[in-house]
């Protein structure tokens, strides 16, 4: 039996568990509290434009969003199998193709500001 | 009077005549201080002969009285029964196959104990004459915690990995794979690595933390586990990304 | 005496619900797609971003939708879920020894949430919010 790679994902998901305990919590405090009306500064449209054109922005988005996926996506993969779905080669492919596609997205988009 | 009358539910098993499980209840007049395991001294001594199951030290030490207690993976010798109700369920340990009544089939168990190879191999031999292989306080302390496993296999019966992925080769073998690799006297670390840091070995592991919960010595497989995983990690980035940097 | 081991076979669906500290288990697993849902919302966030006033305005009025809110709500309380727990367990991945002693497991895990206060405040100062 040769080592698995599995470090490769699991050095991603343990990153981005990491990461989105520290940061997702306030981001959501955030959007809510745009949502209740009260438009935080930096989510204006110029603030937060001017924010993703500098290269420093764009790297903290960059970063948080693609780890996130690759966390979630990681621990969706085992949590699908303690349900019970067993084709874990289908689901492992679905779930980090996703993490991959929205990490291109990620810079494509912000290559776009 | 210190008497108290306990419902003792045993599953019973008998390869030669059942073709499956089946509970029987021994009513049992136990001593207040007594443990689950007196009990069923009690039953073996006067109720029933019949009855199979492993014990040996009574003190927490031999690890073979491992038993589900009301669905809790325990050491039926730690289990005093004035922290249970008056009806106690008593099963074999689960994820195990049953021999019969309360004795479980740990082969498997001990082959991958055996693949770990849980042993000092050493950094540089040395003769008798060159003297013993010396450690610090410190470097001692660094993997003390993982000595203590008694190999009583009630975190394999804790592990929901191990019940649904059977080729695991679970905590008790990994957390002593990682006692031996972090012993400031060890070399063998490279030889585990190939055995525990595979599919079926840490990466099987999805920090459940069951293990650690019911580990009557306080060992923490669950951390031994996170820590082998975190290793093995910085070890693939080593030889993948950074060749120069392979030991 | 022939042997006739008898197998108890898990119920591959529903195991956990035999303990729980399994069902704890598989609450902390689940807040994954929470964190997965966000991060796609952040993705789409980025994308509006990218195309302009309008396309971002729209956005940020659609969040305040009863269903915007609801979803906010729901990742904000399995986020803060994942966060805890993932802390809590800080101690056992990464064990801090000092000589001959480890550093109490409370210490890390108290190091993180204190981490986790300054920079949660320090995001939203940076943001505007005070
Ligand atoms: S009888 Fe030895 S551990 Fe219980």
């Amino acid at each position: 039996m040769a080592k698995s790679n599995k470090p490769i994902v699991w050095g991603l998901f343990a990153a981005g568990g990491t990461l989105t305990a520290f940061f997702l919590p306030a981001l959501i405090v955030l959007t809510l509290l745009a949502a209740l009306g009260y438009v935080p500064d930096l989510l204006a449209y110029e603030n937060m434009r001017a924010f993703a054109e500098h290269w420093f922005g764009k790297l903290v988005l960059f970063v948080i969003v693609s780890l996130s996926l690759w966390h979630a996506a990681h621990r969706l993969r085992i949590t699908l199998h303690d349900f019970g779905f067993r084709s874990d080669t289908l689901i492992a492919s679905a779930v980090y193709l996703v993490a991959a596609l929205g990490t291109i997205a990620a810079i494509v988009y912000l290559l776009r500001i | 009077m210190s008497e108290r009358q306990i419902q003792l539910e045993v599953l019973r098993y008998n390869p030669e005549t059942d073709s499956e499980p089946r509970f029987q209840t021994y009513s049992v007049p136990c001593e207040a201080e007594w443990v689950v395991l007196d009990a069923l001294n009690y039953v073996k001594d006067h109720l029933d002969t019949t009855l199979s199951y492993r014990w040996s030290c009574h003190m927490a030490v031999c690890g073979s009285c491992g038993m589900m207690i009301n669905g809790e993976p325990t050491l039926s010798c730690k289990a005093f029964l004035r922290d249970y109700p008056d009806t106690i369920r008593v099963e074999p340990l689960v994820h195990f196959p049953i021999e019969r009544d309360l004795v479980t089939v740990i082969d498997d168990f001990m082959e991958k104990l055996n693949r770990v190879k849980p042993y000092l191999i050493p950094k540089e031999a040395r003769t008798i004459a060159e003297g013993e292989y010396r450690q610090s306080p410190a470097e001692l302390k660094r993997f003390k915690q993982y000595t203590l496993c008694i190999n009583c296999m009630l975190c394999y019966s804790a592990c929901p990995e191990y019940g649904l992925i059977p080729d695991f080769i679970g905590p008790a073998a990994i957390a002593l794979a990682h006692r031996y690799n972090s012993d400031s006297r060890d070399g063998g670390r490279e030889q585990r690595q190939q055995v525990i840091a595979t599919k079926e070995g840490v990466w099987e592991c999805s920090f459940v933390g069951a293990c650690s919960e019911v580990c009557p010595k306080h060992v923490d497989p669950a951390a031994a586990l996170q820590q082998v995983k975190i290793a093995s990690t910085v070890d693939w980035y080593k030889e993948h990304l950074m060749p120069w940097g392979k030991s | 005496m022939s042997r006739k081991p008898y197998v108890r076979e898990v119920p591959k669906t529903t195991w956990y619900f035999r303990q729980g500290r399994y069902m704890r288990y598989m609450g902390r697993e689940v807040t994954c797609i929470f964190v997965g849902a966000y991060a796609l919302f952040l993705l789409v966030a980025i994308k509006r971003l990218s195309e302009g006033r309008a396309a971002y305005e729209a956005f940020l009025e659609g969040l305040s939708s009863p269903a915007g809110i609801l979803f906010q709500v729901v990742t904000l309380i399995f986020v803060l879920y994942h966060a805890t727990s993932w802390f809590n367990l800080t101690p056992k991945a990464m064990p801090v020894q000092r000589g001959e002693q480890f550093l109490p497991g409370g210490v890390i895990v108290g190091a993180h949430y204190a981490g986790w206060v300054v920079v949660s405040l320090v995001v939203l100062f940076l943001a505007g919010v005070f």
